[in-house]
C-alpha cells in the first residue's frame, strides 16, 4: 500500500468510527427512506398487497391538486383509473391557516412575556418556569385530552363564561367554525421555548444603547423600534424558523381533539393526519409518500423564502 | 420616589403572577378535578373541590382491555431508558467526531447533519414503516428505539457539538503526552467534562420519548405493549366521545407527574439546552 494512502486512512480511521452509528443512521433511516418514498409517490403501493403496486407517474399528484382543475377522476399511466382526494386541499387550507395564525401569535405573545420577565426581579426563575410549564406539558396526549374537556359545551370555559354573564355559548371543539381555534390556542399557549429564547436575546442587548437612548429623549416606544426589535430580529428568525417547521408538521393535540379523524367536517384535519389516515388507515401508502413529499417542498420553500427575506429585515452585529 | 418605584415594582409582580396562574389554571384544574366524583367535574369550574375522592385513580388506573395503567408505566419508563442510553450513546460519539476531531469530509457531513435537523420526518416515514414491518419489529418498541442508537435525533448531535466545541483542548494535550489515544480523551476527558449538556440530553431524550404520540400510534399495536401516551388515547373512543372522564383526568394528572419532577429537579439543563440550542417546542 503506498504510504500516503496508508497516513490517510490512519489519520481517518479513528474519527470515521466515532461517526459510524450516526452515518449509518442517516444512510439507512434517512437517505434510502427519502429515495424509496420519493419512488413509492409514483405508484399506488398499498401495504397490505404490496405484489399488486403499479406505476402511476404523477397520478398521486393530480389527485392531491386535481380539484384545482375542477377533475374528479382520471386515468393514469397504467390505465387504472384514479380519483381526485376531495380532502387534501380542505387538509393544506386548514394546515396554512393554523401556521400562519399559530406562529405570529405565539411569537409575539414569548416576545412580550419575554420582555416582562427581562426585569432584575426577585422570583424570577420562579416566574420563569411557570411559564415554562405550558410547553412542557403542552405536546402531550393528557393536555389533549384536557383540551377536549376544557372547549366542550359543557366544559370549563364555558362554564367561566356563563359565571361573568355570557349565555348561549358554542360547544368550541364540536363547532367547525371555532375547532381551529382551540387549536391555535393550544399552540400560542406552549411559547414557553421561544420565550426563553427571547429572554436569552435580549440579555445580550447592552445597557449602554438605552442609555444613550434615554440621554437623546427617546420614549420607551420609540426605544422599542429602534433598538430592541433591530437587536432581536437574529433571534426571531430563529424562532420563526424553527417553529414554522414543527407547525407544519403537528399532528398530536389534532388527533386526540378530532378523536382520530379529522374533527368536525374535517375543520381540523391536519395536513399530517390526513397523510396518516390516508396511509395507514385507507393503506394508501404510495399517495402517503407522495403527500410527504409535498409537504417537504412546502417547507422548504417557506423556509426558503423566510431566509431570503431576511436580508431584508434581519440585522446582524451590533449595527455600527 | 420610592415609592413610586415600590408601587411600580409591585404592581409588575402582580401582573406577572395574575397571568402565570390564569396560564397554569387548565392544569391546576385539571389536578383538582381529578379528584372530585365524576358527577361534579362538569358542573364545578372551581379549583376548591367540594367533596374530595380518588374513586377515578382506582377506575382510571385499571387501563385499557384488561391491561392496567401499573403496566403502560413501566413500559414507557423502560422505553425511555433504553432510549436515554441509545440517545447519549450514538449522539456523543458523533458529537465527539465533528467537534473535536479532524477527518476528510467533516464539513460536508456536518452540513448534511444541520440539514437532516429540517427535514420532516414524514418523508422517510413509510419506507421505515416497510422496513421495520420487513424485520418483524411492528408491534415491538424497536422501531421507536433502534433507529436512536444511529443518532437519528440529530438535535442532540448538534446540542452536543456546541459544547463540545467550548471545552479548552490543553487537556487534550497533556493526555495525548500522557499516552492517550483518541478514543482514550473521549472516555477520560470529554464524556467527564461535557456532563452539562449529556444531562440535557438524557433529559429532553425522556420528556421527547415520554411526550412522543405518533410512533406509539403507529408501532405499538397490542394494548399488553402500550405506553402511557398511547394508553390515554384510548379514553377517548373513535366518535370523539368520552366514558370515563374522571378516569382520563387521573390519569392524565399521573402521566404528567415524571416530567414535572424532571423539570424542577434539573430546571438549569433545561434553560441551558434550550438557550445553546434552541429546542424545539
Amino acid at each position: 500500500m503506498p504510504r500516503r494512502v496508508s497516513k490517510f486512512l490512519r489519520a481517518n480511521a479513528v474519527p470515521y468510527m466515532f461517526l459510524l452509528p450516526w452515518l449509518l443512521g442517516f444512510l439507512v433511516l434517512t437517505v434510502y427512506p427519502m429515495f424509496s418514498s420519493l419512488y413509492l409517490g409514483f405508484t399506488d403501493y398499498d401495504f397490505t398487497k404490496p405484489d399488486s403496486t403499479s406505476w402511476v407517474g404523477f397520478g398521486n399528484y393530480i389527485s392531491m391538486f386535481g380539484q384545482l382543475f375542477g377533475v374528479s377522476e382520471f386515468s393514469a399511466s397504467s390505465g387504472k383509473v384514479l380519483r381526485v382526494d376531495p380532502y387534501y386541499l380542505k387538509s393544506l387550507s386548514v394546515t396554512f391557516t393554523y401556521v400562519f395564525v399559530s406562529v405570529p401569535l405565539k411569537l409575539i405573545f414569548a416576545l412580550l412575556v419575554a420582555m416582562l420577565m427581562n426585569q432584575k426581579l426577585r422570583l424570577m426563575s420562579f416566574y420563569r418556569a411557570v411559564y415554562y410549564i405550558p410547553t412542557l406539558l403542552g405536546g402531550s396526549v393528557a393536555i389533549a385530552v384536557l383540551w377536549r374537556k376544557l372547549f366542550e359545551k359543557d366544559g370549563l370555559i364555558n362554564g367561566i363564561l356563563e359565571t361573568v354573564g355570557f349565555t348561549d355559548l358554542p360547544g368550541w371543539i364540536t363547532n367547525p367554525n371555532y375547532s381551529l381555534g382551540t387549536l391555535v390556542l393550544l399552540t400560542v399557549w406552549q411559547f414557553g421555548s421561544s420565550m426563553i429564547i427571547f429572554l436569552a436575546g435580549l440579555k445580550q442587548i447592552p445597557d449602554e444603547y438605552y442609555e444613550a437612548a434615554s440621554v437623546d429623549g427617546a420614549n420607551n416606544f420609540r426605544k422599542f423600534f429602534s433598538i430592541t426589535l433591530p437587536a432581536l430580529t437574529p433571534v426571531i428568525l430563529f424562532n420563526l424558523v424553527m417553529q414554522m417547521i414543527s407547525a407544519f408538521q403537528a399532528f398530536t393535540q389534532a388527533y386526540i381533539i378530532g378523536g382520530g379523524k379529522g374533527g368536525v367536517l374535517n375543520s381540523t384535519l391536519f395536513y399530517t393526519l390526513h397523510l396518516y389516515l390516508k396511509g395507514w388507515t385507507y393503506h394508501e401508502m404510495g399517495y402517503a409518500s407522495a403527500m410527504a413529499w409535498v409537504l417537504l417542498l412546502i417547507i422548504g420553500v417557506i423556509t426558503g423564502i423566510v431566509f431570503r427575506s431576511s436580508d431584508v429585515w434581519v440585522t446582524y452585529g451590533s449595527g455600527e | 420616589m420610592k415609592s413610586k418605584t415600590f408601587f411600580r415594582l409591585t404592581l409588575t409582580h402582580a401582573f406577572i403572577a395574575i397571568l402565570g396562574f390564569a396560564m397554569l389554571y387548565p392544569v391546576i384544574w385539571m389536578i383538582v378535578s381529578s379528584f372530585k366524583p365524576n358527577n361534579m367535574i362538569f358542573s364545578d369550574t372551581g379549583i376548591i373541590p367540594k367533596a374530595l375522592t380518588i374513586e377515578n385513580y382506582i377506575s382510571g388506573w385499571k387501563g385499557y382491555s384488561g391491561v392496567s395503567f401499573a403496566k403502560f408505566f413501566l413500559n414507557s419508563l423502560l422505553m425511555c431508558a433504553a432510549a436515554i442510553a441509545a440517545n447519549l450513546f450514538s449522539c456523543s460519539t458523533a458529537a465527539y467526531a465533528f467537534g473535536r476531531l479532524k477527518f476528510a469530509g467533516k464539513g460536508f457531513w456536518f452540513a448534511i447533519m444541520m440539514t437532516t435537523l429540517m427535514l420532516p420526518a414524514h418523508v422517510t416515514l413509510v419506507p421505515r414503516y416497510i422496513m421495520f414491518n420487513g424485520f418483524g419489529w411492528v408491534g415491538t418498541y424497536l422501531p421507536i428505539i433502534a433507529p436512536k442508537f444511529l443518532a437519528t435525533d440529530a438535535f442532540f448531535v448538534f446540542l452536543l457539538v456546541q459544547f463540545i466545541r467550548s471545552l479548552p483542548r490543553d487537556l487534550d494535550e497533556a493526555a495525548i503526552i500522557d499516552g492517550c489515544g483518541l478514543a482514550g480523551i473521549f472516555v477520560r476527558i470529554i464524556i467527564p467534562l461535557a456532563k452539562p449538556a449529556l444531562v440535557t440530553t438524557a433529559l429532553f431524550t425522556f420528556l421527547w420519548t415520554w411526550d412522543d404520540f405518533f410512533n406509539q400510534l403507529l408501532y405499538l399495536t397490542s394494548p399488553a405493549t402500550f405506553t402511557v401516551s398511547r394508553a390515554l388515547r384510548t379514553f377517548i373512543g373513535d366518535s370523539g366521545a368520552v366514558s370515563n372522564w374522571g378516569g382520563a383526568m387521573a390519569m392524565s394528572t399521573l402521566a404528567m407527574v415524571p416530567s414535572f419532577i424532571l423539570f424542577f429537579s434539573l430546571q438549569k439543563y433545561f434553560v441551558q439546552g434550550i438557550a445553546t440550542s434552541g429546542i424545539k417546542g
